[in-house]
């Protein structure tokens, strides 16, 4: 049978044999831990408590300001140090909480109780999955609970547990389906009862045949769940290219899944989902990845969120030579870090560390576009990033808008297979931030010159 | 044959002409000529400094005297003179003379880098880069240069990672102002005789980390200063130039001395 996929996408090297064969080893942190009030799309969390106060691991330490917004729990048990402006993961000084970590793990109460789901209605598990903090843990830390509570539960037919990881390099999600599928298959139970008229999907490429056996062992006998081999092809694990590889369905600019009858959640988050309800235990940890030719002893993690990167680095032994380039994320959309001093927050999964820059060689052999068009095939939203190049080039946003580049997704196929080697990925990102900038200015004046007519 | 043709077509023309001249006359659109010799004298660059959409908008606003003559910083007192001749009036005192300011300090010396950078080498692309720009300061200027790029008068270049303003070419048009992603530059009185050098808003200890030259919020110059002209704004110290003195007191006392003599 042919594999499932989508059109366009790319086939950079996998490199996860590098930590693919490693078991997760369970890291507990001893430093101080610190977390961020802003760890998910939306409005920061707000502080619960104060500076001095006592927490228990799995206390939750800022309250989701908002509809879009989520919990921040503390993983540890400990002393508030300070709830301060620190530098965060993505490079931008905010608010974080640290706590002086007592290195005990001393729980709250109630953690770790066994609950039945199946006694329970739907808003109460949208509840649960709420306090427990629950963010899209893939990458994107879309806050969970609004997915699970989409406007029309009853048009909902697919469930998408998203195994493609088809980041290279990546392999967390991979060895988590391999050691806790009861977990994902928890998790999936959870979303099956709650959207009666669904049949779960677990999609994962076919570079896993370990990942897909240990799940179809696991699944067996559940007549409402299979496992789908996809193609190994990148960006497969992006939303809008998985949803299409499942279910042949297109998503419009603009669409959530939801409006296409479909809940696609990462392994790794119905895993958090069957924790946060059946096991009372809200998000402290997650799978994470350590690898590339730069560390002495690539591996998978289950990681305390809050530990500091290099914490975690030391657990994988250290830099075996000086690393060129240190990313956080996957080597195709994460973002380069230089400073390792700052906390895993919920939707990082991984540390890659190489002895070689990629993007420096590129752009030594960077040349003009020669119109060959291998960006517009290759493109999984379908745009032509060769004319967006021409028009961002020329600062002509409205040509630019028209062409649909603010439907670009940041997933850097069209630099990838860019002959000519243009940074194309950075400059739409760029101008899309230029543009969004824009069109707000333009939205707050508009809304200012309203209120003033009014008075 | 030809007669015929040549009779329609004259006749046709001759129609034709008088429809012009009469529409002509009819929908005549009032212009002062003043306003046409007006923009002849200004300097044609449309850079947009003297507040209006460019030359020819300033040169109208001038005819209906709705600008003052000398509205032009870029041509000064000599077009304003000229100007002033065409209007019949007096130039009168020329406008006092502002420049751009950039408020940062951090040269590639006394600020630590982060990183490498490769791609995009405009300051709009490395902003993008995490913790914005190769710089450890998040505030700081980024040294790329798109402030240069925007000047139209070779007034702004980027000297040891900081973009410095030519005092003398600075007409004040405003463009840089608008091309710095990090918002450092501002347009300031050329007289003034203070500035203060940094735009970094966080708090003390946290600059000092990234930068040797940044404003660290102590407050030593607000209690300076007699005549309250410098406030903190978010950390960072501002002058005010309505009300400073040039007494140079909050500079003399300034630790990471950030107010400066301009």
């Amino acid at each position: 049978m042919r594999l499932k996929s989508f059109r366009g996408g790319a086939h950079p090297a996998t490199m996860k044999e590098l930590s693919e064969g490693k078991p997760i080893v369970v890291h507990r942190a001893v430093g101080e831990m610190v977390f961020p009030l802003s760890q998910h799309i939306g409005k920061p969390a707000v502080p619960v408590v104060k500076r001095g106060d006592p927490v228990l691991a799995g206390q939750m330490i800022a309250r989701a300001d908002g509809f879009v917004s989520a919990n921040v729990i503390s993983s540890c048990s400990g002393k508030v140090k300070a709830i301060e402006s620190r530098m965060t993961s993505a490079g931008v000084i905010a608010q974080c909480i640290v706590i002086d970590n007592d290195g005990k793990y001393t729980l709250a109460p109630g953690i770790g109780e066994i609950s039945d789901y199946t006694t329970l209605t739907n808003d109460q598990i949208v509840e649960k999955v709420k306090a427990a903090g629950v963010v899209g843990l893939g990458g994107a830390g879309f806050p969970t609970h609004i997915k699970l509570a989409p406007p029309h539960p009853e048009e909902i037919d697919y469930i998408i547990a998203n195994g493609a990881e088809c980041e290279p390099y990546i392999t967390c999600d991979d060895r988590l389906m391999q050691e806790q599928p009861q977990w994902i298959v928890g998790g999936i139970r959870i979303l099956l009862q709650m959207f009666p008229a669904s049949r779960a999907v677990i999609a994962i490429e076919d570079n896993k045949p370990a990942a897909i056996a240990s799940m179809e062992r696991a699944i067996a006998g559940e007549s409402r769940m299979e496992v789908m081999r996809l193609k190994t092809k990148y960006p497969q694990g992006s939303e809008r290219n998985l949803v299409h590889a499942v279910t042949r369905r297109k998503m419009a600019p603009g669409d959530l899944p939801s409006d296409l009858g479909c809940v696609a959640c990462n392994v790794t988050t119905l895993a958090a989902v069957y924790r946060a309800v059946c096991l009372n235990e809200p998000l402290m940890e997650k799978g994470f990845t350590v690898t590339g030719d730069a560390v002495a002893e690539p591996g998978n993690f289950l990681v305390k969120i809050g530990t500091s990167f290099a914490e975690l680095l030391e657990a994988a032994g250290g830099f075996k030579t000086e690393p060129k380039k240190v990313i956080i994320g996957g080597p195709m959309m994460g973002i380069a870090a230089t400073d390792l001093n700052v906390p895993i927050a919920k939707i990082y999964n991984a540390l890659i560390c190489l002895t070689e820059d990629p993007v420096e060689k590129a752009d030594a052999q960077m040349t003009h576009c020669i119109r060959c068009g291998r960006c517009a095939r290759a493109c999984p939203v379908g745009l032509v990033p060769q004319m967006m190049n021409f028009y961002a080039e020329r600062k002509d946003y409205d040509r630019y808008v028209k062409l649909h580049g603010l439907d670009c997704i940041g997933c850097g196929t069209c630099a990838f297979v860019c002959p000519a080697k243009r940074p194309l990925t950075q400059l739409f990102k760029m101008t899309k931030g230029v543009i969004l900038r824009e069109q707000a200015a333009e939205k707050a004046k508009a809304q200012r010159e309203k209120e003033a007519a009014k008075v | 044959m030809i007669i015929s043709t040549v009779v329609v077509l004259a006749v046709a023309g001759l129609l034709m002409g008088l429809l012009l001249v009469f529409s002509g006359e009819k929908f005549k659109v009032e212009t002062d000529p003043r306003e046409s010799a007006v923009r002849e004298c200004l300097p044609g660059n449309n850079c947009g400094a003297c507040g209006y959409a460019g030359c020819d908008a300033l040169a109208a606003a001038i005819a209906k005297g709705e600008a003052p003559v000398n509205g032009c910083p870029v041509g000064g007192a000599p077009v304003g003179e000229q100007v002033a001749r065409v209007m019949g009036v007096e130039a009168g005192a020329a406008r006092e003379k502002r420049v751009a300011f950039v408020r940062c300090a951090g040269t590639c010396d006394v600020t630590k880098n982060n990183c490498v950078y490769v791609g995009i080498s405009t300051c709009e692309a490395a902003m993008t880069l995490p913790g914005k720009g190769v710089k450890a300061c998040t505030y700081g200027c980024l040294g790329y240069g798109s402030c240069a790029a925007a000047c139209q008068f070779d007034a702004i270049h980027v000297v040891n990672g900081v973009a410095v303003v030519d005092r003398t070419k600075c007409v004040a048009c405003g463009k840089c102002v608008a091309a710095c992603p990090q918002g450092l530059i501002e347009i300031v009185p050329d007289a003034a005789p203070l500035a203060v050098q940094c735009g970094n808003r966080e708090k003390g200890p946290i600059v000092r980390k990234v930068c040797d030259a940044g404003c660290i919020g102590c407050g030593l110059c607000v209690r300076q200063c007699e005549h309250g002209a410098v406030t903190l704004q978010g950390n960072t110290a501002h002058i005010d130039y309505e009300k400073c003195v040039g007494c140079g007191k909050c500079a003399e006392k300034c630790p990471a001395k950030i107010i400066r003599n301009r």
